[in-house]
């Protein structure tokens, strides 16, 4: 794991920085309640939620029966009469049976009723791979959500960042999905302010300075990045952007930033046919056309069901990949 | 029954030094479900398990080997691989998989069922498949679908429970209910716990609880069952009683259950009652038991012996080729391309340059 300034020996992980702010969101609101399998008695399958039944009491922190449809339906239910219910689905493949509550009812419901009734839900999720788990365990769905308008996407990497996200999707009026990227759960520490603070839902942050070339990534692929980026010739000036929300996304500071550079490497987990470098590909093309010295590349994972165990390396990015894309972008 | 427990602790060893990767949910102490039930059915029934199937795979008959390197996640298992341990398929032996999506199964049962019934009653034929070549005359037969106490609470049982009850589908649901969904209890996490059969009856199907510790009355309880659904041609529900001794995975800190709960299942341990059974209680028509200690420590020893075989196997099979991440996603005339997306331009798999 490369380091980032930030990083400390001492220190919060990304899962003590999102116990803090559920905490601090739960003392604060009383509103505010976490439920799903599991997440109370036994703190929840990455023990994110660990020590919350024991402080807010188990109707705030509620463990309830295997039911994913249930779960949402029922924290729909729950935020349209003004409630701020927080649900942890255990892994991003059982999304799947509570698929249609999210995007046939919570994204729609502040269109369907003109305005009158809103969702404020936030959906927490541990997501992505590599961790040797097969599929349903390590898939990467953020496309999918994005393509259905009215629910916000956000996808931090790193424990400062998680709290004053969390904090952000727990205050927002809307539907968020909050994709934890379960690789880096415990796999540095980081100094995360002890108060109360925010994030915006919808900014992206600039990690490094470059000249030569944009690389956009977001979750667990920004540490395969910063990465490569150790790795890179002194000659070639990159500038790295964690993207942070998916849905809406920073077009504009991906569209500063090409517009500087000239090139743009794009790089995700997920499936690349359709996905949001997908996206970015186009935004950076309307955007940025006569600036632009490369075609955009993607590097991303493939178009196949996500593999078990002994392949799943060789489908995820890696930062041979990465510099590979790099390298044939600057030579373009 | 005595082979899943002996492949089973060497799994968790496996496991515990990293060879198996993801999750590894061990079956030690419900040998008896599934041995006791499968022994029950013909080796054409369709079978379709939840995900804690390495001990189902077994007892169809998949070779241990193949279990195995499919937890191991090389070439050689029964799912290539790409799978691991929640996905134990076998189409030879009508075994139409584990899978990792709780409750996803059930609905499937109802399908495979009707199939069956549609052939029988419509077809008047077959349908083609592994070892039943085209025409062959239809069978009777009856799905059996494996659930944990967990997949109750989802909706898909509900629906399926239903379509299966209204259209008079011949299909066993089992639940294995072992008392526990991960962390939460069965009175924590559904309702009418004391009395499953309420929710069958729900649906119109009938059905009966049973002791799943041992396996001879199981047995003896389940095979008329099997045998009323194959001639009614009716659903049923069994709620299986029985007991995991090991945590919900390989990382379960176990702080929803005591010790105690856990020696108490022990102490009526499947193995040893039925081993105890024939060793000292039955005897033949010599007078003596029906099995020596001499022969039960020669079955010890056999068992001991294929699942060495079975993780000598595993660990000398190939990992999968890279090739195998394009395969088997969609037919694909063009193996080593993507595909969709750069399988229509005619891009080559990136990897395989
Ligand atoms: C839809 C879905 N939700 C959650 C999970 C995670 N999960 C896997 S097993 C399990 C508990 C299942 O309990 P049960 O059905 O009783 O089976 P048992 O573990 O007792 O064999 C849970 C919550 C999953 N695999 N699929
Ligand atoms: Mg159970």
């Amino acid at each position: 794991m490369p380091r980032t300034p930030q990083m400390i020996e001492k220190g919060l992980t990304l899962v003590d920085a999102i116990n803090e702010a559920l905490s601090q969101e739960m003392e604060r609101d009383a509103r505010v309640i976490c439920l799903g399998e599991d997440v109370g008695l036994n703190g929840g399958v990455f023990r994110v939620t660990e020590g919350l039944q024991r402080r807010f009491g188990p109707d705030r922190c509620i463990d309830t029966p295997l039911s994913e449809s249930g779960i949402m339906g029922t924290s729909i239910g729950l935020a349209m009469a003004g409630m701020r219910p927080i649900p942890e689905i255990q892994f991003e493949g059982f999304l799947g049976p509570a698929h249609d509550q999210l995007v046939n009812h919570a994204a729609r419901f502040r269109n369907r009723t003109r305005g009158a009734i809103t969702i404020p839900l936030t959906v927490r999720v541990p997501w992505g791979g590599g961790i040797h788990a097969p599929e349903f365990h390590s898939d990467s769905p953020e496309a999918i959500y994005t393509h259905s308008p009215g629910m916000k996407v956000v996808c931090p990497s790193t424990p400062s960042d998680a709290k004053g996200l969390l904090l952000a999707a727990i205050r927002d009026p809307d539907p968020v999905i909050f994709f934890e990227p379960k690789r880096v759960y415990r796999s540095f520490r980081e100094r995360v302010p002890e108060e109360d603070y925010t994030i915006p839902i919808g900014k992206a942050k600039l990690l490094t300075e470059g000249t030569d070339l944009t690389v956009v990534t977001w979750g667990a692929s920004v540490f395969q990045c910063l990465e490569t980026l150790d790795s890179l010739p002194d000659d070639q000036s990159v500038e790295l952007i964690d993207l942070r929300t998916i849905n809406p996304f920073d077009a504009d500071a991906v569209a500063a930033s090409v517009e500087k550079t000239g090139r743009c490497v794009v790089v995700q987990e997920a499936p690349k046919t359709c996905s949001m470098a997908s996206e970015l590909s186009a935004t950076i093309q309307e955007r940025c056309f006569l600036h632009l010295l490369a075609p955009v590349q993607r590097v991303c994972g493939f178009d196949t069901i996500m593999p078990y165990a002994k392949l799943e390396l060789e489908y995820l990015p890696d930062p041979k990949r990465i510099a590979e894309a790099i390298g044939h972008t600057l030579a373009y | 029954m005595m082979l899943i427990r002996e492949f089973e602790v060497r799994c968790a060893q496996a496991y515990q030094q990293a060879k198996i990767g993801g999750f590894c949910h061990l079956y030690i102490g419900q040998e008896a479900a599934a041995v006791g039930t499968l022994n029950a059915v013909n080796p054409d029934d369709p079978v379709v398990l939840a995900y804690r199937d390495h001990g189902h795979a077994l007892a169809r008959g998949m070779d241990p080997g193949a279990c195995m390197a499919e937890m191991y996640g090389k070439a050689t298992g029964c799912a290539k691989g790409k799978g691991g341990s929640m996905h134990m398929f076998d189409r030879p032996h009508w075994l139409f998989g584990g899978h990792g999506i709780v409750g996803a199964q059930t609905p499937l049962g109802a399908g495979l069922a009707f199939a069956a019934r549609y052939e029988w009653e419509v077809l008047g034929r077959s349908l083609e498949n592994p070892g039943v070549p085209a025409g062959s005359p239809p069978r009777r037969k009856v799905c059996l679908c494996y659930l944990g106490d967990g997949a109750l609470n989802q909706g898909a049982l509900h629906e399926a429970m239903n379509l299966a009850g209204l259209y008079s589908l011949p299909v066993i649901y089992i639940v294995e209910n072992n008392g526990y969904s991960m962390g939460t209890s069965i009175d924590r996490g559904t309702t009418m716990a004391h009395d499953l059969m309420a929710k069958a009856n729900a649906y119109g199907i009938e059905g009966r609880a049973i002791d799943g510790f041992d396996i001879l009355a199981l047995y003896d309880e389940f095979k008329p069952l099997v045998d009323l659904c194959r001639q009614k041609q009716v659903p049923a529900f069994v709620d299986l009683k029985t007991y995991r001794y090991q945590g919900h995975s390989m990382s379960d800190p176990q702080k929803y259950r005591t010790k105690d709960e856990v020696e108490a299942w022990k102490a009526k341990d499947s193995i040893d009652r039925f081993a105890h059974h024939l060793m000292s209680e039955r005897t033949g028509s010599d007078g003596r038991p029906v099995l020596s200690e001499q022969r039960f420590s020669e079955i010890q020893d056999d068992v001991r012996t294929r699942v060495r075989a079975a993780v000598e196997f595993a660990e000398a099979s190939p990992v999968p080729d890279l090739s195998e991440l394009y395969a088997d996603v969609m037919v694909n005339p063009h193996p080593g391309m993507s595909p969709s997306g750069t399988y229509v331009t005619g891009a080559p798999n990136p990897l395989l340059r």
